[in-house]
């Protein structure tokens, strides 16, 4: 083995006195000093953490430093390793159940954790599923495939192409639901693209992932698992939906469709809403409750579009008061080839912009406009400056979100230069990016403190 | 060695010896839990120690186990699923934020509460560790909304002294976070009120050395004072709670959770002990009567339709409500049920808990069995039962009723007991009960409870920041006992002195203002409970106006008597200003005074007459308060002719 698996983690003069007394980690030892004695196992070291200490995990549990100029000596007893992996069980099939595919992208739905690092091992192939949450198996005949290891963030067009490939051959197989297991931070990106990647499906894409790592017990994982998947096993929605809590208490599940979701806290349970709009509908261990009729229904027929393209010269520049032209002139010039602005209001940006988005339509770069008050329209015919930005040939994406228009425009491009083409792709509503109309229930975001509010919150079911 | 648990029959509690707990072994540790005084909580910044049974919102979640490390549910983790409890969470926004309802990951750990940990580490003489590593604690009760504790080893080692230059060792201080209040826990609803989660407190955990249960109580109030005497823990109620752990020679050691008051743990401590070694000789009953781990036997049916029309009002009550009766039966176990345990507790006792904790039928009774001596049930109906369930003379029968599930659940807990009997004390979490025994709480959890908290980083203890610590740090306790003895302070007073915040300005006012002990400790202790009686808050006085105060005094500008009235008039002006002091008595006014004095006392009617000399110095100090010294005037009085 490696010298750097050996002392795994450790640098410096914790290294160099590990080395000393031949003691690598996992070594049950007891660590003498001037003033005491501990008596515990040896632990890898994150990397980074300061060269200067070794971790100890003591008899009781707890994990301790000691400073590594302080030791006197360690006297090794033995080596205790331990290989962690998942229970398997072997997951039951019940024929007559629907057959659901879960695909893995990375994010940990389930998981379980090596209780000496914390380090967190992701639970996936059905049996390890099955160990960790049994309740599926009265659901559907799970499997699973894992498509990427990837933290949310590194998703990008080539996981997203490869995603919707992915779904697609499944539904030619014949599934009844698939599940996308993802990390929680972009999959309302992910969400967006696939809506516009897979179209037409016949049968429920659920997104699902959770805000609290599985391996606690007050975990959101279990049970956004167990909505997602009856969700595709039994809903007749045929959408690409997100499904995560609805409030913070264990109560019930969303679905959000996937081009009106988005992500709005940076840790809360019940972080996903939908903008605009209300969701899809409610779901719990039970039941599937439809808040609306106008969605997709499921079919038997396997008759669906897959447009996997994406060309990743966009960008979102979100305006900001005394934004200079040069923000723009730089994306130009590193050969964009279209901009999301999210403008304040209606849809603005300032009156120095102008030039150099004059200059971006002359060198074929298509610019869009939305809004970063995310709720509402982009309505540039109501002010002048939005007049003048048309004007310069910023075309206005009505209720589409920020997020939404970026990775829309990505694949408009990916399919054609044309520019013309584009804006008719862009303007064109696939899957509920943009609506005709704002029900006033759309934007609903409660203000704390106020006597009605706090009445509606003083009991759970919320 | 082999142990012959029938050679020693426990004693009623006053009449246990030193000898006797030392014949069965007793041992006993404490884990003594205390809150600390910060201005804010642990992990977040809500403000600390305000607590309210008001709330302004309700939050429902349910603990799901983790597996353990051999991907099987501990015993915990197995029990909190069998129960699946809804657990509810009241919420008041002033004392709770998104942290507490694990909606927000943890914040760094609040500095002042480590370094209070540190310090009372130092004052054991404790190792205090380099760097504080932040650990997880897994808790499936819902105690905590994130299903973990966050606690982090602050030291390691130590000790106390105790008792003929004994000394008690630690084995280690922790630094966590508090849980939740339970407010009530009736059938699969259990709620919390959430005011007291994630107030810092540390727990200080003995070696199991000592060896009598007043020895337990003894060192838990050692442990008390030392935190008080600092100054920098929280008192009243619920501030401090203490877990204590007892084992007996072939027991188990058993930890007694939420003791709530020293005085209880002899007679808990004692209950414990009595309960270990009354269930080793239960499994040396079953032994003689040939039933092992190996052949215990046991069944259990339903038996509904038979109990339809049962004269038991709790078990036809159930049936009536469309509930499910179930009969255990347990082969061999004939009268062992009420086989004693603790003090006026027995067998049936055991089996009565789990199913009340795990099953969640807590209306009591929630089992009948038919060694009871009572008439509850009809023999009539134990005879159709013994029939249908193919009992013999030599078996016992237990009934236990509930819905489908739980009825169910009850069953196979009571077979579970049953059968752990044979293997002698079953390893167990265990809850302080007012009476002095204890009842079931919760198995105990396996070791694979604690893993690191990915969320924080450690925390370096640097040099810089030990030594600040350890520079300003005051005496220990004991110690300052030692001192205040040395200087011929009574027991009493030293004590009060030691716990008080007042130990650092006593000192000043002996070695600098060099007025004496005894005087000083007057002035700091005793007086400010005169003070008290007359609604006045000594505490208001900053410690540089008692020492103005005492310094006048020993300059001779001040009396005796004027150093407490220029306290009682600084305390009712809000500060002490030298305006306030009294002017001494000129030879003049004192004539004047005894003069008036004398009047007075002509027209009062006095019946006892030795009290005559006692009421007329009591007229003129009225008007001499704190102007002149009360020996001086006793003297003067004497020589006049009253
Ligand atoms: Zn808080």
């Amino acid at each position: 083995m490696e010298e750097k698996e050996l002392y795994k983690g450790y640098r410096g003069k914790a290294l160099e006195l590990l080395k000393s007394f031949n003691a690598l980690v996992w070594s049950d030892v007891e660590v003498k000093t001037a003033t005491s004695n501990f008596i515990g196992i040896i632990l890898p070291r994150s990397e980074q953490a300061d060269p200067n200490h070794i971790v100890l995990k003591m008899r009781t549990g707890y994990n301790i430093g000691i400073r590594a100029d302080k030791i006197k000596e360690i006297t090794i007893f033995g080596h205790k390793e331990a290989h962690y992996k998942i229970p398997e069980k072997e997951f039951p099939y019940t024929s007559g159940m629907p057959r659901v595919m879960l695909f893995g992208t990375g994010g940990t739905i389930a998981s379980r954790l090596d209780y000496r690092t914390g380090a967190v091992i992701p639970a996936f192939s059905p049996g390890e599923l099955y160990g960790s949450v049994p309740e599926l198996a009265d659901i559907c005949n799970l499997e699973t495939e894992k498509l990427y290891g990837v933290f949310s963030e590194n998703m990008g067009p080539e996981q997203w192409i490869g995603t919707a490939k992915a779904i697609a051959r499944e539904i030619e197989k014949g599934v009844d639901g698939i599940v996308i297991g993802h990390g929680t931070d972009t999959m309302h990106h992910t969400a967006a693209i696939l809506s516009f990647m897979i179209q037409n499906s016949p049968v429920p894409i659920v997104m699902v992932g959770s805000q609290r790592s599985s391996d606690r017990p007050s975990s959101d994982a279990a049970l956004n698992l167990i909505h997602s998947v009856k969700t595709a096993a039994e809903s007749d929605i045929a959408e690409v939906m997100v499904c995560m809590f609805g409030p913070t208490s264990d109560v019930y599940g969303l679905l959000h469709r996937g081009t009106r979701v988005r992500k709005m806290h940076s840790s809360y349970r019940s972080t996903f809403r939908t903008i605009g709009d209300i969701p899809i509908a409610m779901v719990n261990k039970n039941m599937i409750k439809p808040l609306r009729n106008d969605y997709k229904k499921r079919r038997n027929d396997r008759t669906f579009k897959l447009l996997p393209y994406f060309d990743d010269r966009v960008s979102i520049v979100y305006y900001y008061p005394n934004m200079k032209a040069d923000i723009i002139d730089t994306l130009v010039d590193s050969g964009y080839k279209g901009i999301i602005i999210a403008g304040t209001g209606l849809g603005h940006v300032n009156k120095p912009l102008y030039p150099a988005l004059k200059r971006a339509k002359e060198l074929d770069v298509a610019v869009y406009m939305t809004v970063q008050t995310l709720w509402g329209y982009a309505q540039m015919y109501v002010y002048d400056t939005g007049r003048d930005l048309m004007e310069l040939g910023v075309i206005p994406l009505a209720n589409m979100l920020p997020e939404v228009a970026y990775v829309k425009l990505g694949w408009a491009l990916g399919q054609t230069q044309d520019l013309n083409e584009v804006k008719n792709i862009m303007l064109t509503t696939y899957a509920g990016e943009m609506t005709l109309r704002e029900p006033s229930n759309g934007y609903l975001i409660f203000q704390g403190g106020i006597p009605e509010v706090e009445e509606f919150i003083s009991t759970i079911k919320k | 060695m082999e142990i012959n648990y029938f050679d020693f029959d426990f004693k009623p509690f006053e009449e246990m010896t030193r000898e006797d707990y030392e014949k069965i072994g007793f041992k006993s540790g404490l884990e003594v839990h205390q809150q600390l005084l910060t201005e804010r909580k642990l992990f977040c910044r809500c403000p600390a120690g305000h607590y309210s049974d008001e709330y302004n919102a309700e939050i429902l979640r349910h603990m799901r186990p983790t597996l353990s490390e051999l991907g099987e549910y501990d015993g915990t983790a197995l029990m909190e699923f069998k129960t699946k409890k809804e657990i509810i969470y009241r919420i008041n926004y002033d004392t709770v934020c998104t942290y507490e309802m694990d909606d927000t990951p943890p914040f760094m750990m609040n500095e002042q509460a480590l370094d209070i940990a540190i310090e009372i580490s130092m004052l054991y003489g404790a190792n205090i560790v380099d760097e504080v590593h932040i650990a997880r604690k897994q808790y499936l009760d819902g105690s905590i909304p994130t299903g973990f504790q966050r606690t982090a080893i602050v030291s390691v080692g130590g000790s106390l002294p105790y008792k003929n230059n004994r000394r008690i060792n630690l084995i280690q201080m922790s630094i966590e976070e508090d849980s939740c209040r339970e407010v009530s826990d009736i059938g699969h609803k259990r709620v919390y009120i959430t005011d007291r989660l994630g107030m810092p407190l540390i727990e200080t955990v003995t070696e199991p050395e000592m060896k009598t249960p007043q020895e337990v109580a003894d060192v838990n109030r050692i442990i008390s004072k030392t935190v008080k005497s600092t100054g920098k823990v929280r008192t009243g109620i619920g501030a401090a709670r203490e877990d204590v752990n007892v084992s007996v020679t072939g027991g188990t050691r058993i930890e007694i959770k939420g003791v709530p008051r020293i005085e209880l743990i002899p007679k808990l401590t004692y209950n414990e002990a009595m309960r270990q070694w009354n269930l080793l000789r239960l499994r040396e009953e079953l032994k003689n009567r040939g039933i092992t781990e190996n052949t215990f036997s046991a069944k259990y049916d339903d038996v509904t339709k038979l109990m339809k029309k049962s004269r038991f009002q709790p078990i036809s009550d159930a049936v009536a409500n469309g509930w499910k009766v179930k009969c255990v039966l347990l082969r061999g176990f004939k009268d062992l049920l009420r086989w004693k345990t603790q003090t006026d507790t027995f067998f049936s006792r055991e089996i009565s808990d789990r199913v009340r904790v795990i099953a969640c039928l807590n209306v009591l009774p929630n089992i009948v069995h038919s060694d009871s001596m009572s008439e509850s049930m009809p023999s009539s109906e134990w005879s159709i039962l013994r029939k249908f369930m193919g009992a013999s003379e030599n078996d016992t029968m237990v009934l236990v009723w509930g819905d489908d599930q739980d009825s169910e659940t009850g069953a196979k807990e009571i077979i579970i007991r049953a059968k752990e009997a044979t293997i002698g004390v079953p390893s167990e979490t265990r809850q302080a009960l007012d009476d002095g025994t204890n009842g079931f709480e919760r198995i105990l959890p396996g070791p694979e409870r604690m893993y690191p908290d990915t969320d924080l980083p450690p925390i370096v203890i640097t040099e810089e920041r030990f030594n600040k610590i350890k520079n300003n740090i005051s005496k220990p306790f004991w110690d300052k006992l030692t001192y205040y003895n040395s200087l011929n302070l009574n027991e009493k007073i030293s004590e009060e002195l030691a716990l008080s915040k007042y130990t650092n300005t006593f000192e000043i006012l002996v070695n600098k203002v060099k007025i004496t002990p005894n005087f000083a400790a007057f002035i700091l202790i005793e007086f400010p409970k005169r003070l008290k009686k007359e609604g006045l808050d000594f505490s208001l006085l900053s410690e540089q106006e008692i020492i103005a105060i005492c310094t006048l005094y020993k300059s001779g500008k001040l009396i005796r008597e004027g150093v407490l009235e220029i306290i009682r008039a600084s305390i009712s002006n809000g500060k002490y200003t030298e305006d306030l002091i009294p002017v001494s008595c000129s030879e003049d006014e004192l004539t004047n005074r005894l003069k008036e004095a004398k009047e007075q006392l002509k027209s009062t009617k006095i019946i006892n007459l030795t009290a005559k000399e006692k009421i007329f110095m009591g007229l003129i100090m009225k008007n001499l308060r704190g102007r002149i010294s009360g020996k001086e005037l006793h003297g003067i009085v004497k020589e006049i002719k009253l």
